[in-house]
């Protein structure tokens, strides 16, 4: 029983990280439809963020605090500036975003390698993570927790501001039935933009929890977006509580797999066993009922 | 008199034929001859992905496992063969000089079984996983990001198995092929000219296929699947037909790509590469039948050159093309012709021009 917590433990916070990367895509994919591969980009701009916020505010112990806002913001604008500029002409072409959207990852990829090392930058992490806590006799490391609480937190602002907010109402009205919605007074272009910017803006938090783990680099995207979009799909799309669920399950499966193999034979595993999953659900585990075709 | 309109594109097969086969090696350098023999084993892989996802609608971005199931089936039988009877890989040696030859290696030293395997390996894979897949009707963004997650998979799996595969620095140092010296000029250009050949006959595959039945019926089922499901045919066996006849020619063209470039790692396999390999296809216009092998020579011939001598100016060219391409031309250069003809024949008949509408456009009916 000992020797199952410790991957417990740390496969929860590998699938809070996971569910961090994916929260972003649950409403650009899950709500408009939108297959945008730039997501792990968008992340790593969250990371090169924690890093530039680091060289201006030197005390790592306050900076990253600062960062968490601040990569919102600016992959966020980066989402604004991909949606205003490319996205919006590609409603109606959902496999076309995808090809458009490897063109920016390319561009944005090429970006980051000509501004910084090619080696990657240093995000300290701050002093206050560097402890661990005891957790059912396995020494947690603080920082694990932190990415946890960090998806927690996201995870409730968002449910909450989708299902509470008058905005959050906006949005499900626009997916359920767009020219309704329209028709029925909601500035649908408005509510495109506001949902891609947060989306967008999510993958630049999860980017400051991935900075604290792994290394930053230019390369760092295209390790997480695979996963995030197997985790989105696994839990069905657009449905949160199966994203939570998949991104869960899967942080698991790996770090499990990791220990009773190699770390990158436990890749291969979670990915057979997330295509395998699919066999029998193939909407993912949680759907909308409908009697459409699909 | 016969009409000679359907009879156009295998002309221009001819055409392609000649160019490749006897111009070529005529007047091309051999390190330009080697060039070409790798920009064609990208256009094999190219024309596959054409069928697939040109006319069959299934967005192909794992062609990599096929690729690289075709390579290292080629490369191991290459390096078994430069290693001599009986006798360990080289790189196995400084591994672990003990230890035996792992079983599936073993039976790449028979000829017959290596080129047959090429074949057999992705149709069985493709098989299993396309029904899979299409029978519980996994398609679009879903199908796309479930392939490219298994290219990522093999890609990730190759490089951590060092001492079974060679890892990261992949197999390379062939000698032989098939008995032949690779070093040899005239050995050279001979595998130069299988690729090509076999390039041609993919084409004139895909050429009979696209005017057969079962070519009309794979449109069908991309542009309205539901009513091909109610007329009586099963999608998911069309599918399958083509999914698994681009599984075959990427894994050819991953065979090809070997004995011409020398070395195969799983970088050439991965995701980026797989990726690569659409971008050819979009460029050039991924539902005709030239524009996926001339698109893919395209990109090759980036990549090679400005991918060397410009790197980072050539990651922006490609990431424009992909961006460029699926904004303004969605269905690549090849259907420039098309719009221009459009265009005039609107211009003329400009007087009545809301009566007559626009020529039809081919376009993906997207719910």
């Amino acid at each position: 029983m000992d020797a199952l917590i410790p991957p417990l433990l740390n496969g929860t916070a590998l699938g809070a990280l996971l569910l961090l990367a994916a929260l972003g895509l649950t409403l650009t994919f899950g709500q408009m439809g939108v297959i945008n591969m730039a997501h792990g980009e968008f992340i790593m701009a969250g990371a090169f963020i924690a890093y530039l916020t680091q060289l201006v505010v030197t005390s790592s112990n306050t900076s990253i605090v600062l960062a968490l806002p601040l990569a919102f913001l600016g992959a966020g604008l980066l989402g604004l500036l991909l949606e205003v500029g490319i996205i919006q002409w590609m409603y109606r072409r959902p496999l076309d975003t995808l090809l458009v959207t490897v063109g920016v990852s390319l561009i944005l990829q090429q970006i980051a390698l000509q501004i910084f090392p090619a080696q990657g930058v240093p995000v300290e992490s701050p002093g206050w993570l560097d402890g661990r806590v005891d957790t059912l006799g396995y020494a947690w490391p603080l920082r694990q927790v932190f990415t946890m609480l960090l998806a927690a937190l996201c995870l409730a602002a968002l449910a909450a501001w989708l299902k509470y907010t008058s905005f959050g109402r906006r949005i499900r009205a626009t997916v359920q039935n767009r020219d309704l919605a329209e028709t029925s007074g909601i500035p649908t272009r408005t509510v495109d933009r506001i949902t891609f910017f947060v989306g967008s803006g999510l993958a630049g938090v999860a980017g400051v929890a991935a900075s604290l783990i792994g290394g930053t680099n230019s390369q760092m995207g295209t390790q997480y977006i695979i996963p995030a979009f197997l985790v989105v799909v696994a839990g069905g799309v657009g449905q949160i509580k199966g994203t939570v669920i998949a991104a869960w399950a899967v942080g698991i499966a790996l770090s499990f797999f990791a220990d009773w193999t190699t770390g990158s034979m436990a890749q291969v595993l979670a990915f057979v066993l997330v295509v395998i999953f699919l066999q029998f659900r193939p909407q993912g585990l949680f759907t909308v009922r409908t009697r459409g075709l699909t | 008199m016969m009409k000679l309109k359907p009879w156009l594109p295998l002309i221009g097969i001819g055409v392609f034929a000649v160019l490749l086969l006897v111009v070529a090696p005529a007047v091309l350098s051999m390190h330009w001859i080697n060039n070409l023999g790798k920009y064609c084993c990208w256009a094999i892989a190219a024309v596959g992905i054409g069928l697939a996802w040109g006319r069959g609608g299934m967005l192909v971005l794992g062609q990599g496992v096929f690729f690289g199931l075709g390579a290292y089936a080629m490369a191991m039988h290459l390096t078994l063969e430069t290693a001599g009877p009986d006798r360990l890989p080289v790189f196995m040696i400084l591994y672990d000089p003990s230890a035996p030859l792992p079983a599936f290696w073993e039976p790449f030293r028979s000829d017959s079984f290596t080129l047959v395997a090429i074949v057999l390996l992705p149709v069985i894979v493709a098989s299993i996983l396309g029904y899979a897949l299409f029978k519980r009707r996994v398609k679009g963004a879903y199908f796309a990001i479930l392939t490219q997650a298994l290219a990522v998979a093999l890609a990730v799996l190759i490089s951590s198995t060092i001492r079974e595969t060679g890892g990261d620095t992949g197999l390379s140092d062939f000698k032989y092929f098939f008995g032949f010296v690779l070093d040899d000029d005239a050995n050279k250009i001979m595998v130069f000219m299988i690729a090509a050949a076999m390039l041609i006959v993919c084409l004139l595959v895909v050429w009979q296929l696209n005017r057969s039945r079962f070519g009309e019926l794979l449109i069908a089922t991309r542009d309205a699947e539901e009513r091909v499901r109610f007329l009586g045919y099963d999608p998911a066996n069309i599918k399958l037909v083509a999914f698994v006849v681009a599984a075959v020619m990427a894994s050819i063209a991953g065979a090809m790509f070997v004995p011409i470039v020398g070395i195969i790692t799983p970088a050439e396999i991965g995701a980026s590469a797989s990726i690569l390999m659409i971008a050819g296809v979009a460029l050039g216009g991924r539902a005709s039948l030239f524009g996926p092998a001339l698109g893919a020579m395209a990109i090759g011939w980036g990549q090679s050159s400005l991918g060397s001598s410009w790197p980072s100016g050539w990651i922006y060219i490609l990431g424009l093309v992909f961006i460029l391409v699926t904004l303004f031309l969605p269905m690549g250069l090849s259907s420039l012709s098309g719009r221009a003809k459009s265009l005039v024949w609107r211009s003329r008949a400009a007087p009545t021009a809301p009566a007559a509408a626009s020529a039809p456009v081919l376009e993906e009916l997207k719910k």
